[in-house]
């Protein structure tokens, strides 16, 4: 939290696991809550609401990524393809069953884990590079099927246009109203993860992680805490592939590439692996990124280059920053903007005290 | 019935020959693999790397087809040594999902820096070997095909030499084993793992020449590097002739499935069922046909 504390005066687990550690903490959350309820959708226009959209969507993504990944440590190279599967299931059952989004949400998220525990069986027998692989598999499979069976994804194109979202008989058009609809989920999903991490089944996914011989030998039943943590971290993918789809307004493959996976990774890599809050600066960071590379490149390259060469640019030159990043925090940094954020916090906690 | 025959020969002959190529790439992955631990996800952006080293090269007029592959030869050693220094000495000892994500990084890195430098439009490579088909039966080989099975001949003998015979690669095959008592042994295990890199680095060189000349060089001649894993899944991460003959089978697979199963689901086979393959193989023999079957302890 924000709030600074002069020392740890803690003398009982029920102070130290308290969710307001002191009367300060209440009012920053109602700082944090007033701000993103109020003060933000008033003062940015539509630009930048709609690029903190993408922000929310992503937060959903990468919190689950990071349970599976950062907590229990399985790699998945494949949650792209449980995005797809929620934003398919999603978009058939709004298109031909006319359902609204409270159903088709939470059914996606439900077909996505269905589909993730089934591609996390092999994490039974297998880890670490077989897992990486089997999980590369489970997404070059999952995307030929959808793109090779019409049922599922609507014909030539496999892309399925979705109505927007309705509440109440309100159509949510604007990026202002689609900014309250997506920032509840990512909220709820935050909130979730928090109190997940914190509770028998997020303490079992870090057993798992820190040696998952082990966490067998203290009574972890590791095969269904494995499972149960791919089909978590695929209902919130799922989940993230339908609020994509609601905000697009079109289920499309193309969205769910294998790149869309390694973004999620490196998400969750910068930001800090098995950190609810790394994972929310990951999300704010990738996002941001090639929205921040051509803002700067726009007036220098736009000297030389037209518009279809500098958009190829600003891909390739994402590509490598992307690339050098992830290399720069696992080599010098590993647990990401979420230590940078800590070191500072820290400092300043006892400011100008540090001694 | 013997046009049925002939059809199914084709593809198998095919199959073979591209199975091999494969091999060629997953060579340079089972090395690394075998002698560090280490796991290369950006292997075809090796390949794809010094594919435009050597297109780069061939591309100045006059220069000969040696100059081009010694060139990526020589640019691939540089590159891995600095690789193994840089990036992946400080992640020993880290989790495998660092070394994982590390490579992956490294690929978006190396599949994004082409289209800045030097362009991304499709290069030729050119080796001078002409392209009349070579006819074996009712299979039609390109000449370059032909030469990928002979490169990769070639370095399957040449490997199985050196780690049976000499005495670096018998020095390599302690340090595969335990790290630990290697060095006790007075190996010096840092210089192995350099080795190893840029034997791997050598062959992704040879890789890529090769593949590059039938694909043409540009940013996609990096998806090669998906067929890799299917290829070491089958055959076992650290077994050199594994990767020869998982190459072998995923080649027929690859071919037979594209001749027989495209028709009736409208094409995309080929990239499908290595990887269907795959995943059977790893749900009964996790380990692959050659690899070591490594015991856990806590």
């Amino acid at each position: 939290m924000l709030h600074r504390e002069s020392g740890t005066f803690k003398t009982s687990y029920a102070a130290d696991m308290a969710l307001y550690p002191l009367p300060i903490a209440r009012w920053t959350v109602a700082m944090i809550v007033l701000l993103f309820a109020v003060i933000i959708p008033l003062a940015l226009d539509d630009y930048y609401l709609s690029i903190l959209n993408l922000v929310l969507i992503a937060i959903v993504g990468a919190l689950g990524l990071n349970i599976l990944v950062g907590y229990t440590g399985q790699i998945s190279v494949g949650h792209a393809a449980f995005m797809s599967v929620g934003a398919y299931t999603a978009a058939n059952l709004a298109v031909h069953a006319h359902m609204p989004f409270w159903v088709t949400l939470p059914a996606g998220g439900m077909m996505a884990a269905l589909v993730g525990a089934i591609v996390g069986i092999p994490s039974l027998r297998i880890k670490g590079l077989y897992l990486a692989i089997a999980t590369l598999a489970g997404q070059l499979i999952i995307e030929w099927i959808i793109n090779h069976t019409p049922a599922i994804s609507g014909g030539a194109q496999a892309s399925i246009e979705v109505p927007r979202p309705t509440l109440w008989g309100h159509h949510m058009k604007t990026q202002g109203q689609l900014y309250f609809f997506l920032l509840f989920f990512a909220a709820l999903a935050t909130v979730a993860t928090l109190n997940l991490v914190r509770s028998r089944i997020g303490r079992a996914f870090v057993a798992i992680r820190d040696q998952d011989i082990a966490a067998e030998i203290i009574g972890v039943d590791i095969y269904r805490y494995k499972l149960l943590s791919f089909a978590i971290s695929s209902f919130y993918a799922g989940v993230c592939g339908v609020l994509y789809t609601y905000y697009l307004g079109i289920a499309n493959y193309e969205q769910f590439q294998i790149n869309v996976s390694i973004d999620y990774l490196a998400m969750i890599i910068i930001g800090g692996l098995g950190s609810v809050l790394g994972s929310i600066f990951g999300a704010i960071f990738v996002t941001m990124l090639p929205i921040v590379i051509r803002l700067v490149m726009e007036p220098l390259a736009g000297l030389f280059l037209n518009e279809g060469e500098l958009s190829s640019v600003v891909s390739s030159v994402r590509l490598v920053l992307f690339g050098g990043l992830i290399i720069f925090f696992l080599v010098i940094e590993p647990e990401g903007l979420n230590r940078l954020w800590r070191n500072i916090r820290n400092y300043f906690r006892v400011w100008p005290f540090s001694y | 019935m013997s046009g049925e025959l002939e059809f199914a020969f084709a593809l198998l002959v095919n199959g073979l020959s591209i199975g091999m190529l494969y091999a060629l790439i997953a060579l340079g992955f089972v090395l690394v693999y075998k002698a560090t631990d280490a796991i290369n996800f950006a292997q075809g952006e090796f390949v794809m790397l010094a594919g435009f080293v050597a297109a780069l090269v061939l591309g100045i007029e006059g220069v000969p087809a040696v100059v081009g592959v010694a060139a990526a030869v020589a640019v691939m050693i540089l590159f891995s040594f600095a690789l193994e220094r840089i990036v992946l000495r400080p992640l020993l000892g880290r989790p495998i999902i660092a070394v994982i994500m590390a490579t992956i990084g490294l690929g978006a890195m190396l599949r994004g820096l082409p289209p800045i430098t030097v362009g991304g439009e499709t290069r030729a490579i050119s080796l001078g070997i002409g392209d009349t088909p070579i006819q074996i039966w009712s299979a039609t080989l390109p000449p370059i095909q032909v030469l990928g099975v002979v490169v990769t001949l070639a370095f399957l003998g040449l490997f199985t030499w050196f780690f049976m015979k000499s005495r670096m690669g018998i020095a390599m095959r302690a340090v595969a084993d335990n790290q630990q008592v290697a060095m006790a042994m007075g190996i010096n295990v840092e210089r192995y793992f350099a080795l190893a890199w840029g034997m791997a680095g050598v062959v992704s060189a040879f890789g890529g020449v090769i593949w590059g000349s039938m694909l043409g060089v540009d940013v996609h001649l990096a998806l090669v590097g998906l067929k890799v894993f299917p290829v070491v899944i089958l055959g076992g991460l650290d077994s050199i002739i594994g990767a020869v003959v998982g190459g072998l089978i995923v080649g027929v697979v690859e071919s037979f499935a594209a001749g027989y199963l495209d028709p009736y689901v409208g094409g995309g086979t080929k990239d499908f069922a290595p990887y269907v393959l795959m995943i059977i193989a790893l749900m009964f023999r996790p380990y692959g046909l050659f690899g070591t079957h490594k015991i856990e302890r806590v």
